[in-house]
């Protein structure tokens, strides 16, 4: 705005914006409602809390409560929605309410649901910390690159995520298939002389959610890491502290809010996750999104599914409020800079 | 020492950077074989492309993709921007902590669990007036605002945090209306959070399986379902195809982004400098 020459595309935009909002804002119909907006107490502030907030509630808190009603109520077949209603008005009685605890009860007796909550436990922790031991030094080496590069580099790490999550999960069904291009390199070079059978197990599931998830890693460490002080690395050095020590006692420690922050990125949504174990993990591999969804889509026992999410849910509280502490911390000490 | 730094750094960004981009590379290869076997390389061809651009039923998919993407994202930069500017600048209202606990959760909350909770709302409000009992784009447009509308609320926080309002609360106090204010100083200060909001929203709308599954009707077949219910069947070369043309345009579409970004900022740098003189 201080040289005109400057006038962009966006700036011409907006000010087309201005000016109609200001025209619509000049027009009768606009004050009246304005007037009778204002008189209830309504404010524009007001609004602009409110639109959100309601989405929010109706789209987001409200649906969780529905899961919570249907998940004690007890599977009707042969119905459609197939639960039965908790709270019924029968004729000439009262008002009936039927709570069953049957649905939560069955997901402890059955051992297949308690080993799938535990071994996606397993399996989102083991891939948050690989995560973490490969993007941290990613993270490290991408800050204390050269700034020019430094946007490069950070794009580079982000285009994957731009691109299909699903076609990436897919890109590594092609690799790691019997006849895929490791095993065909492995074959050529003579390692080996029989493939190795490495899609539909373990291993490419946790090659899935590392691959999946790493962006998520890097991203919050490489923001925290930019902001060091190498100053305080070089004093510690001429101290006479050796750079292991130094990046020990002073850069791990500085960084812990990044740690936490990609950990729980990584971590709380590999416990749900779905596709990487259907397309890649084994027909036995037991995670708690896959055993939810076919409780949904192939048994069609939507009360058992809503148990489920319930449950999925309280085990995800802790690792949910700490994300949102952290989030928090992050918001409020930009406020500070 | 720190030469065995910066070389262990740098191996870590190599083997980082092969991870992360060989999947892709590899695919795009193969999507231009000629072989119908996916991993024996049989000569270049572009055939997949051409069966890619004849199957009907995959591009009506990516055609209803696009429209809930564009939709969905446009209706969660309005939302996600309220959001975001409420929670920047409004300080402390009631209700503060719940608000930002909502606006917070959808980025990590599993997607089964969203799908899940979001068709059950569908089913209960069904037998409500002036809702549509078929399940379908509305419903799957309805669940990818409220779950990219998030991410547009956080950069738009953040980049509100990150500018400091004494130009805001200057205009105020030479008696700008606070909507003028808004148009005329905040909108273009958050310009750039709010479209790289838009393409975050576009991009995960167009690649969410998991909730488009829940909230689809049994008619509606989304890009990413299509795209799964082949894949479940084994990797085939017409895939490989139009995750070669999505990464393509993806990549123009960031790089030119990048550029025009940079571009930007160069500029705001020269003013400020000239302005200073």
């Amino acid at each position: 705005m201080a040289n005109p020459s400057y006038v962009t595309l966006g700036q011409r935009i907006l000010a087309g914006l201005d000016k109609a909002l200001t025209t619509v804002m000049a027009s009768p119909p606009y004050r009246w409602s304005q007037g009778i907006l204002r008189r209830a107490g309504v404010t524009g502030r007001t609004l602009v809390i409110a639109v959100p907030w309601v989405w929010l509630l109706i789209f987001f808190l409200i649906p969780f409560i529905i899961v919570f009603k249907i998940s004690f109520a007890e599977t009707r077949w042969l119905g459609s929605p197939p639960y039965a209603p908790i709270w019924e008005w029968v004729e000439g009685h009262a008002l009936h309410v039927k709570i069953t605890f049957a649905n939560y009860l069955f997901l402890l007796s059955d051992s297949l649901y308690v080993q799938a909550f535990l071994s996606s436990l397993k399996v989102a922790s083991v891939s948050t910390i690989l995560c973490l031991l490969l993007g941290y030094p990613m993270a490290y080496g991408i800050a204390r690159a050269d700034p020019s590069w430094r946007n490069t580099l950070l794009l580079l790490v982000i285009l994957p995520f731009w691109t299909s999550f699903l076609l990436r999960v897919y890109a590594w069904m092609g690799l790691l298939n019997n006849h895929g291009v490791i095993n065909q390199f492995l074959m050529w070079t003579g390692i080996i002389d029989e493939p190795i059978v490495m899609l539909q197990t373990d291993f490419a599931m946790y090659i899935g959610i590392v691959y999946s998830y790493l962006p998520f890693m890097i991203l919050p460490l490489y923001s925290n890491l930019e902001k060091h002080d190498p100053t305080l690395l070089e004093a510690a050095v001429d101290l006479g502290c050796r750079p292991f020590r130094a990046f020990l006692s002073i850069t791990l420690p500085l960084s812990k809010p990044g740690i936490i922050a990609g950990s729980m990125l990584v971590f709380i949504p590999a416990v749900g996750e779905f596709v990487i174990p259907r397309l890649l993990g084994g027909t036995d591999s037991l995670m708690i999104g896959r055993v939810l969804w076919d409780e949904y889509f192939l048994n069609r026992n939507w009360p058992v599914a809503s148990a489920v999410a319930i449950a999925l849910l309280l085990l995800l509280v802790i690792p949910i409020v700490i994300f949102q502490r952290y989030q928090l911390q992050e918001a409020s000490g930009e406020q500070q800079r | 020492m720190n030469r065995n730094r910066s070389v262990f750094l740098l191996s870590a960004l190599v083997f980082g950077f092969a991870f992360l981009y060989v999947p892709i590379i590899s695919m795009i290869v193969f999507s231009f074989n000629e072989s119908k076997l996916v991993t024996v390389w049989g000569g270049f061809s572009v055939k997949w492309y051409g069966e890619l651009f004849h199957n009907r039923r995959m591009l009506e998919a990516a055609w209803l993709s696009v429209r809930i993407a564009a939709v969905s994202a446009t209706c969660a930069v309005i939302i996600g921007t309220m959001a975001g500017f409420a929670l920047a600048r409004f300080g402390h209202f009631r209700t503060r902590t719940l608000f930002s606990g909502m606006v917070t959760a959808p980025l990590v909350m599993p997607e089964v669990i969203t799908g899940l909770s979001l068709l059950l709302l569908f089913v209960a409000l069904a037998p409500l007036p002036f809702i549509p009992d078929t399940r379908g784009f509305s419903t799957i447009t309805i669940a990818h605002i409220t779950l990219t509308m998030s991410y547009v609320a956080v950069i738009v926080q953040s980049r509100l945090s990150s500018m400091d309002d004494s130009l805001e609360e200057a205009a105020l106090d030479l008696g700008a209306r606070p909507w003028k204010v808004f148009m005329v100083i905040t909108l273009p200060i958050i310009a750039p959070a709010m479209i790289s909001g838009w393409l975050l929203a576009f991009t995960l709308s167009l690649d969410d399986l998991v909730i488009a599954s829940f909230t689809a009707g049994p008619s509606t077949n989304t890009l990413p379902m299509m795209i799964f219910s082949t894949v479940r069947r084994g990797i085939t070369p017409e895939i490989n195809a139009l995750a070669t043309i999505m990464v393509g345009i993806v990549t123009i579409f960031v790089i030119t982004a990048g550029v025009l970004m940079a571009r930007q900022e160069r500029r705001r740098q020269l003013e400020t400098r000239g302005a200073g003189r």
